[in-house]
């Protein structure tokens, strides 16, 4: 035994004599991964949450979270002199003065883009292939909850520095909370500490920015990643792959590789973006001040289209008995959001009791062979792109010419108008899909080959398919729509009526497919070849 | 749509394909070598952010194309860092794709239900424990505490109170008075209607006594925007035309749709324009809201001349400024 694995032996007895962990380790380290591209978004999602700590501990050791006046001394001269918040100050000093502070200030921002962008595109790709399905359903809620709270971090965070810009976006967050009905003013008075902007503000959501909310998404992230842990990874159907096992590489050492060093790159790509792109200089803007504004004020954009709803609202208000309600504010800044998370958490339990399907579910969909959540998904992006492309309304206007009330209207129309129609196509192009992979299994690939028959008759050659390829184009399910009884056999109405029709109709829409082939129908072309 | 009839058989995991590091040893050490190199390439990143910190002074700008002009010292930090995560997390992941065994490993899952017997065996247990606790048999137990854990989340939401003041009738009021002076932002300068040219605009705010100082608050609810035009230009009735001076008209610069300094004047068309959403208010019919959100026009300040002919207010703002909220008396 060579000295190396003798130490390594002393060690590892230590700790198991104390933890008796030898057997849950060597079962951790042999634990397979399904590989896939797609699975790397989560990850990244991670990965820039853990950027996102270690940048944003650096930046609080010269960061000052606090409202009072003071005398801007530091080395950006156009500044110099000017009253400004202690905040606004130290993030100048951390910019100009601290060596790599700016870089440091700028990985953190790009993290926090690219943090809440990762968890979007993770959260598509588990909706579009259905991996939020039986037995998945609390990490489906738990990634809703880690989404709205990204949202309220992103906005605080760069809402710390006290400029112009981000004072705007207080402003307007200090305006929904005011339009509650009841209790707005209130609510505003405590969260402010009086009148806005008051003094208190900067240093109460620095709390919240540094503690509180990372707090909880340590918490969160944890009970997601025991969950993957747990129930194991989802995988893409194929070959050998089934609902009972799961293929791929085991953890130790590939799968650690591979995953180390994805964080590496991630890291080493946000460093690059912190070197050479420029984010929020706020030097630029100047410090805070209620009476003034920069045109072309914008969010970040995961808050871009927040923003578009509210810019496309309405101006509607209703006054009565000396009381406002301003639904103006109300319906784009708390309702229709409301409504788009609610459902967004609640859709696992929708689809399951639209199809009636309470089975356990691990290889993922294609999102051709389950339409009606394709177009749904369609439906929800297009309306949200719209919201966004609104949210820059003003830009949009000066870079492309165009007045700012065409788009309003273009927007204002579209977001009613669009949805269903990316609905509508995204479906009719899911079942075309599954037309041409049917035709594909039946009659084999297009080699684009000329062959001119005996008798003279051109025909293209056609390769079949492997038996791999043709599984995986076939293996998925096509359970039946639930047939509608509404009525027993005697003619009485089930008390239920109602309910069992709407699902019976939505399962109907659910479950609109192209038959697969069967290997009976192969075998019947074969037959005819 | 059922699908009776027979699905194509699985035919199982496609057979293993030997990749050339597996099975030529120069290709294998070409990948060790490959692997080196790129963990080397990532020592010479840290290299590079050790020299940029200590070696390359931060007031050096270099001009770059398309980045433009850049400090040297964060730019080069930066990419030494880059490269130095980078090539670690390149070398990582080459040496598991070309080295590390590819062999896909089959692992059978189980059920996340529980053993029937194991499920039964939970309930009777709580109910036991349950039982022994004998909670539902001490209902005034049950009741008390009940009473107790539910008062005792009172107690934080109650700690909360302090936060902040009530708003009282804050919200309608700001430091507009009959007769107080307009002054210029920045300056604090009293100003005459002359000092304005007609198609000038000029941000004011309401004097102040000596001694008093400025806070964010007071401009927050205080900013008023002159405009100047000409008196025939103004469409509006008699009360409101007497609250411009000479063609000056004065507005609350705090959007009446959520705050946001309604900073944006068009000359030509005389229309104000929020930045923050786009409403568009019309200066000639007092502020009249022709396009976006806002549901109400700015309020308008009455304003007029004192006897050493400066600008002051007539009266107080005759409605709140700013957003809207429950209480507020919208006329």
């Amino acid at each position: 035994m060579s000295a190396r694995e003798r130490i390594a032996g002393n060690v590892a007895n230590y700790v198991d004599e104390r933890t008796g962990s030898a057997k849950w380790l060597k079962k951790t380290l042999t634990k397979v991964f399904p590989d896939h591209w797609s699975f790397m978004l989560g990850e990244v999602v991670l990965y820039s949450f853990i950027i996102l700590l270690l940048s944003g501990t650096f930046l609080t050791f010269w960061f000052d979270p606090s409202m009072r006046e003071v005398e801007y001394e530091g080395s950006y001269e156009p500044l110099s002199g000017l009253k400004m918040s202690a905040a606004y100050a130290s993030t100048l000093h951390i910019s100009f003065d601290v060596r790599g502070g700016l870089l440091m200030r700028q990985i953190h921002h790009w993290a926090a883009l690219i943090f809440m962008a990762a968890m979007v595109a993770h959260l598509m790709r588990v909706f579009f292939t259905g991996a939020f399905r039986k037995p998945r359903e609390f990490n489906w809620i738990i990634g809703v909850g880690l989404l709205t709270l990204g949202i309220v971090e992103g906005f605080l965070g760069y809402s710390l520095p006290d400029d112009l810009l981000s004072g705007t976006g207080i402003r307007i967050a200090e305006a929904i909370i005011q339009a509650l009905p009841v209790v707005g003013s209130y609510l505003a008075y405590f969260v402010f500490g009086g009148a806005f902007p008051g003094e208190v503000f900067i240093q109460r959501i620095y709390t919240v920015h540094i503690l509180l909310i990372p707090g909880i998404f340590l918490a969160l992230i944890t009970a997601h990643l025991m969950l993957v842990w747990y129930q194991k990874h989802t995988q893409y159907p194929g070959p050998g792959r089934t609902e009972k096992n799961v293929v791929g590489y085991p953890l130790m050492p590939v799968y650690m590789a591979k995953a180390g060093g994805f964080f590496f790159i991630v890291f080493g790509i946000t460093a690059f973006l912190g070197a050479v792109a420029s984010i929020n200089p706020i030097w630029l803007y100047g410090p805070y001040t209620p009476g003034q504004i920069s045109a072309g004020s914008q969010p970040d954009w995961y808050m871009g289209w927040l923003d578009g709803l509210v810019r496309m609202a309405p101006p509607l208000e209703t006054h009565a008995f000396g009381f406002t309600i301003s639904w103006n504010i109300l319906i784009p800044g708390l309702i229709i959001p409301g409504i788009i998370f609610t459902g967004m958490a609640l859709y696992p339990f929708i689809e399951s009791w639209m199809t009636d399907d309470k089975r356990e579910h691990h290889l993922l969909d294609r999102p051709r062979n389950a339409p009606n959540r394709t177009a749904l998904g369609a439906m929800s992006i297009t309306f949200m792109l719209v919201a966004l492309i609104n949210g820059g309304n003003d830009l949009i206007a000066t870079h492309f010419d165009l007045s700012i009330n065409q788009i309003m209207w273009g927007t204002r129309i579209g977001i009613i108008v669009l949805p269903p129609l990316a609905f509508v196509i995204t479906k009719r192009i899911c079942l075309s899909l599954q037309r041409a992979d049917r035709e594909l299994v039946l009659h084999g690939r297009e080699t684009g080959r000329l062959v001119m028959l005996p008798h003279g008759e051109f025909i293209e050659v056609h390769e079949p398919l492997s038996p791999f390829k043709a599984y995986t184009l076939t293996q998925h399910e096509q359970p039946a729509a639930i047939a509608p009884a509404a009525e027993d056999l005697n003619g009485v109405r089930n008390p239920k009526g109602a309910r069992a029709k709407l699902q019976a109709r939505l399962s109907r829409a659910h479950q609109e497919q192209i038959a697969k082939p069967t290997s009976q129908e192969m075998l019947e072309i074969e037959d005819h070849h | 749509m059922s699908n009776e009839l027979a699905p194509l058989t699985d035919p199982g995991l496609p057979e293993h394909v030997h990749r050339k590091a597996d099975v030529d040893p120069r290709a294998a050490k070409k990948a060790e070598r490959q692997v080196g190199i790129l963990f080397l390439l990532s020592v010479v990143g840290t290299l590079l952010f050790i020299y940029a910190y200590v070696g390359i002074d931060e007031s050096i700008f270099i001009f770059l194309p398309v980045l433009g002009n850049t400090n040297a010292h964060q730019l080069f930090l930066g990419l030494g860092l880059a490269m130095a995560l980078f090539f670690i997390g390149m070398a990582a992941v080459h040496w598991a794709k070309t080295l590390m065994p590819d062999h896909e490993v089959i692992d059978q899952r189980k059920e996340q239900r529980s053993k029937d017997e194991d499920r039964s065996a939970f309930v009777s247990t709580v109910k036991e424990r349950a039982g022994e606790a004998g909670l539902g048999r001490r209902p005034f137990i049950k009741r008390t505490m009940g009473l107790a854990l539910g008062l005792v989340g009172l107690s934080p939401i109650l700690l909360l109170r302090d936060l902040g003041p009530l708003p009282e009738n804050e919200l309608n009021e700001t430091n507009w008075k009959a007769g107080t002076r307009l002054v210029t932002d920045p300056g604090d300068r009293p100003i005459k209607p002359s000092d304005l040219e007609v198609g000038g605009v000029a941000q004011v705010q309401p004097a102040f006594p000596e001694g008093k100082v400025r806070h964010l608050d007071d401009i927050g609810k205080d900013s008023v925007l002159l405009i100047r035009i000409r008196p025939e230009e103004f469409n509006l009735d008699a009360e409101r035309l007497s609250w411009t001076h000479e063609g000056i008209i004065a507005f609350s610069k705090i959007c009446s749709h959520m705050g946001c300094a309604v900073a944006l004047y068009e000359q030509t068309t005389k229309h104000l324009l929020c930045p923050c959403h786009q409403s568009t208010f019309d200066v000639t019919r007092a502020a009249k809201v022709i396009f976006g959100p806002a549901a109400r026009p700015l309020p308008q300040l009455a304003i007029t001349v004192d006897s050493e002919g400066y600008l002051v207010a007539k009266a107080p703002f005759n409605q709140a400024v700013g957003p809207s909220f429950w209480e507020r008396d919208s006329k």
